[in-house]
C-alpha cells in the first residue's frame, strides 16, 4: 500500500453530496495522464474504467508491473492516440488505486475507512472526477470514453454535463442494470461476504484477508466476460497438464486452472471491500430512472455527438441494451452512430486485440477531431 | 460519383436533415455533407460498411430499414434517401410508409423493370433478365419485388402517395418523367427517381 503514496492525486475540497445523502470533502481522487494538453486545450479524453480498472489505463502499472488495462487501444499510435491526445483517466471513488474509497485510511482510527465508506453510485463517480476538468481547467473535453462501467459514466457523464464533451462513446454497456446483471454482482458479493475472513470488512484491522471470497467473485465475474464459443476454443475439455482425469477434485481442466489462476492474481491488486462498493454502484445503475423511465429525456440537452459500440459475442451487455441507448439518443434527434463488432471475445471484446473495433475507434476520433477543430476556425 | 447520386443530391434543399437508408459505403452522404448539409444520419445493414462510414466520420446506425427505422420519430427528417433497395424488402409497401412517417418527403430510386433491354431478354429468351444492372440470377437475386416505373406509378396513387417530382435516368442521362411521358420512359430508362409525400 505504501506505493500508492506515488501515485498522482489531487484533494478535493468541495463538499460533494452523494446520492446517499451523505456529503463528503477533503477526499483524494487519483489519476494518471498521458500525451500533452495542447495550447488551446481542445485535445482532451477523459477515460473511464470498469470495474476492476483503475487509472493507469496505458504503460506499465507501477503497482502491479502489468500493462494497464486498456493498452491495445490507448498509446503512442494506437486509437486512442496519445502523440495526438490528452488522455486522463481517474481511479473512481470507492475504488482501491489510491481514489477515496473503503480501503482509505481514516486519519482520526488511523485504519481503513472498510464499511463505514458510504455507498455510492455511478453519477457520484462522475461528479468527483469532474473536478479532473476544472483542475486542468478544461472548458470542454474533446471526448469521453468508457466500457462497460467506464460506458455507464460516459452516459451519466454528457447526462449531467451536456455540453462538456464534443464526443461521447459508450461501449459495451447499458443504461441500466439488468437483473442478469445485479444476479452475478450479487453472486460475487455473497461470495467475499461468505469468507469468514472478511470479518464484516475490517479484515485489515483483524490481520486477515478474505482472499477466497474475492477470489470466487472474480472467478464467476471472469465467466460472464468471455463467450462461451471463446471458452470452447481456447480450452474446451483440454486437461491441466495430466493425461488422465484424476478422480479428484483438483484443478483437471485447463478451463479450472485457468479461472483459479485469475482469482489468485485478482487478489493481489483488489480490496474486497471496493469489489462489494463497486459492484453495488453498478447495481444502483438507472439513467432513466430519475426521468420517469424516459431514458431519452436523460440526454434532452445534450450538445455530444455519439457513438455506440456493442459486441456480438457480449451476453452481459448484449446488443439489445445497447441499441436502447441509441433509440432513445434518436428519439430526440440526437447525433449518434452504433455499430455491432463482430467478435467471440465476448464483453471484454473491448479491453482486446479485436482490430475492427480499434480501427474504428482510432478513425472514429482522428475524422472527428479534425471536424471539431475545423468548426472552431 | 454515379449520376444517380448527382440527380438526388439536386433534389436536396440546403442544410436541410437527411436519412440515408441503405447508405452503404456512404458515398453519398460524403457528398451531401461536403456539398449540402451537415445533418445527415445513415443506416446500414452491413457491419463492415458502417465501420467504413463511421471511419469517415459519417453518423451511420448499424439496422435494417424494415426494423430499425421505428425508433425515429414522425418527420424527424426533411428528407428520407432509399437509393435502389426498396426491390430488395420482403415488405416494400411498409418501408415506405415508414420513410414517408420518418421524413417530411422520400427520395426512392427504382431500378426498371420495364427498360426494353429487360423485356426483351424474357421475350426472347424465356428466362429470367440479366442485365448490366440486374446482374443476378433468379435463384440467387436479392430483388424480391421488381417493379416498372409504371407499377410505381401506379403504387403510388393507389396509396394516394403525391409524386412530388420524378426522373428517370436513361444511360446516364437525366430525363424529366411525367404521367404524359411515362409509356416511353418506362421503355427507355435504367432508373426512375421519385420525389414523393404523403
Amino acid at each position: 500500500m505504501n506505493k500508492l503514496k506515488q501515485v498522482k492525486n489531487i484533494i478535493i475540497t468541495k463538499p460533494q453530496k452523494l446520492d446517499c445523502g451523505k456529503e463528503i470533502s477533503n477526499f483524494p481522487i487519483s489519476y494518471e495522464t498521458y500525451g500533452t494538453l495542447n495550447e488551446k486545450k481542445d485535445n482532451a479524453i477523459l477515460v473511464f474504467h470498469a470495474l476492476t480498472g483503475d487509472q493507469f489505463a496505458s504503460g506499465k502499472n507501477p503497482i502491479t508491473n502489468k500493462d494497464g488495462w486498456w493498452s491495445y487501444a490507448l498509446g503512442s499510435g494506437k486509437a486512442i492516440d496519445t502523440e495526438k491526445f490528452f488522455v486522463i483517466c481517474a481511479n473512481v471513488i470507492g475504488g482501491c488505486m489510491g481514489s477515496y474509497g473503503p480501503s482509505t485510511i481514516d486519519e482520526e482510527t488511523g485504519k481503513p475507512i472498510g464499511t463505514n465508506f458510504p455507498v455510492i453510485t455511478i453519477n457520484d463517480m462522475v461528479n468527483a472526477q469532474y473536478n479532473l476538468i476544472e483542475y486542468f481547467k478544461i472548458d470542454k473535453l474533446f471526448a469521453v470514453i468508457g466500457g462497460s462501467m467506464g460506458g455507464m459514466q460516459v452516459l451519466q457523464f454528457v447526462s449531467n454535463f451536456p455540453d462538456k464533451a464534443h464526443i461521447a462513446i459508450p461501449i459495451a454497456c447499458t443504461s441500466s442494470h439488468s437483473a442478469q446483471n445485479i444476479a452475478f454482482n450479487e453472486l460475487g458479493r455473497q461470495a467475499i461476504l461468505a469468507d469468514t475472513n472478511w470479518k464484516n470488512g475490517l479484515y485489515e484491522q483483524n490481520k486477515t484477508s478474505p482472499d477466497k471470497g474475492l477470489a470466487v467473485a472474480r472467478m464467476a465475474a471472469h465467466i460472464t466476460y468471455l463467450s462461451k464459443k471463446g471458452l470452447q476454443e481456447k480450452f474446451g475439455r483440454k486437461l491441466q497438464e495430466r493425461d488422465d482425469l484424476k478422480f479428484s477434485f483438483d484443478a483437471d481442466f485447463q478451463i479450472e486452472s485457468y479461472l483459479r489462476y485469475q482469482g489468485s492474481v485478482f487478489v493481489d491488486r483488489f480490496d474486497a471491500n471496493s469489489y462489494l462498493y463497486i459492484t453495488r454502484a453498478m447495481d444502483y445503475f438507472d439513467l432513466s430512472k430519475k426521468f420517469n423511465g424516459n431514458l431519452s429525456a436523460a440526454f434532452s440537452n445534450t450538445t455530444s455527438k455519439f457513438f455506440v459500440i456493442s459486441f456480438t459475442s457480449d451476453w452481459l451487455y448484449p446488443t439489445a441494451e445497447n441499441r436502447e441507448i441509441v433509440i432513445a439518443l434518436n428519439a430526440i434527434g440526437a447525433d449518434v452512430g452504433f455499430v455491432e463488432i463482430e467478435s467471440d471475445k465476448g464483453h471484454d471484446s473491448f479491453l482486446l486485440d479485436v482490430p475492427d473495433f480499434l480501427d474504428t475507434l482510432g478513425n472514429y476520433l482522428k475524422t472527428n477531431y479534425k471536424t471539431v477543430n475545423e468548426k472552431r476556425i | 460519383m454515379k449520376k444517380e447520386f448527382k440527380v438526388i443530391s439536386e433534389l436536396i434543399l440546403q442544410n436541410s436533415k437527411v436519412l440515408d437508408v441503405g447508405c452503404g459505403d456512404g458515398e453519398l452522404m460524403k457528398f451531401l455533407k461536403d456539398n449540402k448539409t451537415t445533418k445527415i444520419r445513415g443506416l446500414e445493414i452491413s457491419k463492415n460498411r458502417v465501420q467504413n462510414c463511421l471511419s469517415k466520420g459519417l453518423t451511420v446506425i448499424e439496422g435494417n430499414a424494415e426494423n430499425d427505422l421505428q425508433q425515429f420519430p414522425n418527420n424527424s427528417f426533411d428528407f428520407v434517401i432509399l437509393s435502389q433497395t426498396l426491390q430488395a424488402f420482403l415488405d416494400p409497401e411498409k418501408v415506405i410508409s415508414e420513410l414517408l412517417r420518418v421524413g417530411k418527403k422520400a427520395i426512392v430510386t427504382i431500378p426498371n423493370f420495364g427498360y426494353w433491354k429487360v423485356r426483351l431478354n424474357l421475350l426472347m429468351n424465356g428466362t429470367m433478365p440479366v442485365t448490366e444492372n440486374l446482374p443476378n440470377e433468379w435463384y440467387n437475386t436479392p430483388n424480391l419485388h421488381m417493379c416498372t416505373l409504371r407499377d410505381f406509378f401506379n403504387f403510388c396513387s393507389k396509396r394516394e402517395i403525391k409524386i412530388f417530382k420524378s426522373l428517370a435516368l436513361k444511360n446516364d442521362k437525366a430525363l424529366n418523367l411525367s404521367a404524359k411521358n411515362l409509356a416511353w420512359r418506362n421503355l427507355e430508362s435504367q432508373l426512375g427517381i421519385f420525389l414523393i409525400e404523403k
